[in-house]
């Protein structure tokens, strides 16, 4: 069957939820395009979006709708000439305002699951519950006739269980978009033995027509992604414990934070990368992980210790950070948890005795925002680590062992093969996680 | 033409800009000009005739009936004759036109021209609908999305055909170059903050058809910008019941104006006939050449629409503006200093503003108050001239400005 042909229907599983939203709306604007082209004239494109509340879905339909106009806001030199023969659409508002009724108009939020059983493609979004994936890909696979493809968002469990426990026969393949689906360019793609040739063709082409890049993984648990972000937050917790020494665990997660955001020049610190994920994400990753990692113990204590408290972090479905190891106001970090305390301690507090031991920042140091927007990126990276590297500050010196051991999980993902190269590590640091620079670069 | 005033061209590159916070509105921007305009003549008494210049409020800020803001300004100002005009981005300058001939046919003394425009009230995908009104309503359907970058995307790629593409494309960088560099020196201009190291080869980026036009690349343009600008038009018995002395005023020795039809294409998309008309007509009102001016005001919208500017204006043949600009004569230390303080790709153009603005700009460098943007006015070439274009190349206003 042809791409198209495949496309006609499609369902989507936790459409509603913050992957499936994206996932919905980027296969929505791919179907719209195939529909707006001469040779699909007669075709019929219907895309339900499945979840298991009206309510969710109601607020995804105002999401799709945003969604639609600003990607139409975007590609309106494009849409112009699609909609050239409508003699009735003229301001680019008028096209504007037609492409999202068109686009909504594929879209049926349902909460029965058996929509899905006259759909070609499922792509599956619900929450990282192995059990759960395979109780509804396997029910859909056995009610659904047209022997359907199934592309699975998980970040962490492998592709070739899902396909034996859901009896799946090779018609499964990873496809993890990055969070927030609509915005992120890069997904990595989980091929296991069995997987059938025609589905990796549907998904190269998928993602050629969505203008996105893909790094292909191993099928091991976490693949590149979380097989990178999992080991980053346990070496973190390792400088935590290891600062608790001489400080205290809120000034020692203060610290590390602060090494990784602001000497690292990252997007934002481990910690409240940690937040912005979710911790009970982190701690249900990890889970997954575990039992497929045999020489090394993928298990955090700080990580638990938060979630025993009832404190999760994740965001509000507007968008704004929860509390999690941090306090947050105005989406600055004010404050940090202690498990053991069960309470918050203001960074104001003890900041400045903090920043005194980690010393200031090297010469040359930018934002990360700033550096990125800079032409002369690598060269002025290149002297910012130099001058890291030479400083005597215990802050530096943090940074560059953590700069190492960057290197070090990079080179453990290729040798372990979870990665196929060290350009496709570099690739999913930079694009899925905006990292400045890989972990394999010319700074140490 | 005394007292002139400029608020921030407000927009993207200026740090108080942020498109989600809120930001003074219409009436913010007209009375801030029309006060201080008037805080330098005597206030508002002086007064007898009001023009407020701008192109369209209506559909940018839901706003009509303009004229009835001046009593806003000033109270003194109510039931004194005020009117509003219009004509695309040469709208300024035909607010000008109005007061000089209001002063010209005697029925007034002193004249308060504020021109004014709101733009970022939308985002600039729907203000491209507004401000293609500026063309004939009939071509938007064929149009092209950014409807107006499209119309001299088109006049650029026949530019190119005809002289060359690539000295083209340096000159336009040149003059992008240029504006940026005068507009650093102007703290009410847009880019006065653009600390871009190098801006000859950023406004070099090749043009993405797939995003914008086929010809230019988004430096090539002017922004979006609000703003507005206060002069007065004043007669001599209006200078002096305003109390100021000739030495802060600059008198006007020439105005030409011209219209094309609005319904056809250009006759030659490489010249800008109906501006060559213009200048012309203001330069033979002066009774002065080229040789006699000190600085130029040209309407850069587009860099290409600058050197088709250059050339219809007289300063190059056709096809050698690029030169000319290249040559680095219309700099700020060139033979003829083009758009001091950037033009409006450096300072700003908030349509109904630029005409004014133009003016303000002339009488602040022929009367010593430019500031750091400041040029030198040899004694020899006392005069100035300003070149205010509605839509593309239809309505057009010129005018020739003399030291006093």
């Amino acid at each position: 069957m042809k791409y198209e042909a495949k496309l006609e229907n499609v369902t989507v599983l936790g459409a509603a939820g913050k992957m499936g939203s994206g996932i919905l709306f980027l296969t929505a604007a791919e179907m719209t395009r195939q529909k707006f082209l001469p040779e699909n004239k007669n075709r019929d494109f219907t895309l339900y979006a499945l979840d298991t509340s009206n309510r969710a879905l109601s607020g995804l339909i105002s999401y799709i709708r945003e969604q639609a106009w600003r990607f139409a806001e975007k590609n309106i030199v494009a849409l112009r000439k699609t909609y050239h023969d409508r003699a009735d659409l003229i301001d680019n508002e008028h096209i504007i305002r037609q492409y999202a009724q068109d686009l909504l108009s594929i879209i049926r939020p349902v909460t029965r699951m058996e929509s899905a059983f006259d759909s070609n493609i499922i792509f599956e979004a619900v929450s990282e519950n192995p059990d759960l994936k395979v109780q509804l890909m396997s029910t859909i696979n056995k009610n659904n006739p047209n022997k359907p493809w199934f592309f699975t968002n998980t970040s962490a469990i492998p592709i070739s269980w899902l396909d034996e426990q859901a009896g799946l026969n090779g018609r499964i393949m990873g496809v993890h978009f990055y969070n927030p689906p609509a915005v992120q360019k890069l997904l990595e793609v989980v091929k296991t033995e069995n997987t059938r040739p025609e589905l990796s063709y549907f998904v190269a082409e998928y993602i050629k027509n969505l203008k996105k890049i893909y790094v292909p993984s191993y099928d091991v648990a976490g693949f590149i992604g979380n097989g990178y972000f999992m080991r980053d937050i346990l070496f973190a917790e390792r400088m935590v414990n290891e600062l608790k020494e001489n400080f205290s665990y809120v000034q020692a997660v203060y610290m590390v934070n602060k090494i990784t955001q602001d000497f690292l020049i990252r997007p934002m610190g481990i910690f409240q990368l940690v937040d912005y994920v979710g911790i009970d994400v982190v701690q249900f990753i990890m889970s997954v992980m575990k039992p497929y990692a045999i020489k090394e113990n993928i298990h955090s204590t700080l990580i638990e210790n938060h979630i025993n408290n009832i404190v999760k972090g994740g965001q509000y479905p507007d968008g704004r950070q929860k509390d999690g190891i941090f306090k947050y106001e105005k989406g600055q970090i004010t404050a940090v948890y202690d498990p053991d305390k069960k309470r918050y301690f203001n960074v104001s507090e003890f900041s400045n005795e903090c920043d005194e031991y980690l010393g200031e920042l090297p010469e040359g140091w930018q934002t990360w925002r700033k550096i990125n927007r800079d032409s002369e990126k690598d060269e002025k990276l290149k002297k910012y680590f130099e001058n890291l590297r030479l400083s005597k500050k215990p802050g530096a010196q943090l940074a560059m062992e953590y700069l190492r051991k960057f290197r070090e999980i990079a080179s453990e993902l290729v040798k372990n093969k979870v990665a196929f190269k060290f350009d496709d590590v570099n690739a999913v640091l930079l694009h899925g996680f905006h990292h400045a620079y890989g972990p394999v670069n010319d700074y140490i | 033409m005394i007292a002139g005033y400029n608020t921030i061209s407000m927009g993207t590159g200026r740090s108080e800009f942020h498109p989600k916070k809120p930001r003074p509105g219409l009436e913010d921007y007209i009375k801030e000009a029309g006060e201080n305009v008037l805080s330098q003549i005597g206030g508002a008494k002086n007064v007898d005739e009001c023009v407020i210049a701008n192109f369209i409020a209506s559909r940018y800020n839901k706003q009509a009936n303009l004229a009835a803001f001046f009593p806003y300004i000033d109270p003194n100002l109510t039931y004194k004759p005020c009117i509003r005009v219009e004509g695309a981005c040469a709208t300024g300058g035909l607010g000008l036109a109005t007061g000089i001939k209001s002063i010209l046919a005697e029925t007034a003394d002193v004249v308060l021209v504020v021109g004014v425009e709101v733009q970022n009230s939308v985002k600039a995908v729907y203000g491209a609908d507004i401000l293609a009104a500026a063309g004939w309503y009939k071509e938007r359907k064929d149009g092209h999305a950014h409807f107006f970058p499209g119309k001299f995307s088109d006049r650029a790629g026949a530019y190119f055909e005809k002289y060359g593409r690539g000295k083209t494309r340096k000159a336009m960088a040149r003059w992008y170059t240029n504006a940026i560099e005068n507009a650093r020196l102007c703290p009410t201009a847009q880019e006065f903050e653009n600390s871009q190291k190098n801006l000859e080869q950023l406004a070099l980026t090749e043009p993405n058809p797939n995003m914008f036009v086929d010809h230019l690349n988004v430096y090539d343009c002017s922004k979006v910008s609000d703003g507005a600008s206060g002069i007065a038009i004043v007669s001599e018995e209006g200078l002096k019941r305003c109390g100021i002395s000739k030495k802060d005023a600059i008198e006007v020795v020439g105005l030409g104006q011209a219209e094309y039809d609005l319904t056809k294409a250009p006759d030659d998309p490489v010249r800008l006939t109906t501006t060559d008309l213009a200048v012309k007509k203001a330069l033979e009102m002066a009774g002065i050449n080229h040789q006699k001016l000190a600085t130029v005001e040209c309407h850069d919208c587009f860099t290409i629409a600058a050197i088709m500017a250059v050339e219809a204006m007289g300063f190059a043949k056709p096809g050698e503006g690029s030169d000319f600009i290249l040559e680095g004569h219309t700099s700020r230390e060139g033979k003829i200093p083009f758009n001091t303080t950037g033009g409006l790709i450096g300072w700003g153009h908030p349509t109904g503003a630029t005409g004014v603005h133009q003016a303000v700009t002339i009488w602040e460098q022929l009367t010593q108050r430019a500031g750091q943007s400041q040029i030198k006015i040899p004694t020899a070439r006392p005069y100035a001239l300003s070149v205010n274009m509605g839509g593309d190349d239809k309505t057009l206003v010129s005018i020739v400005y003399k030291k006093c």
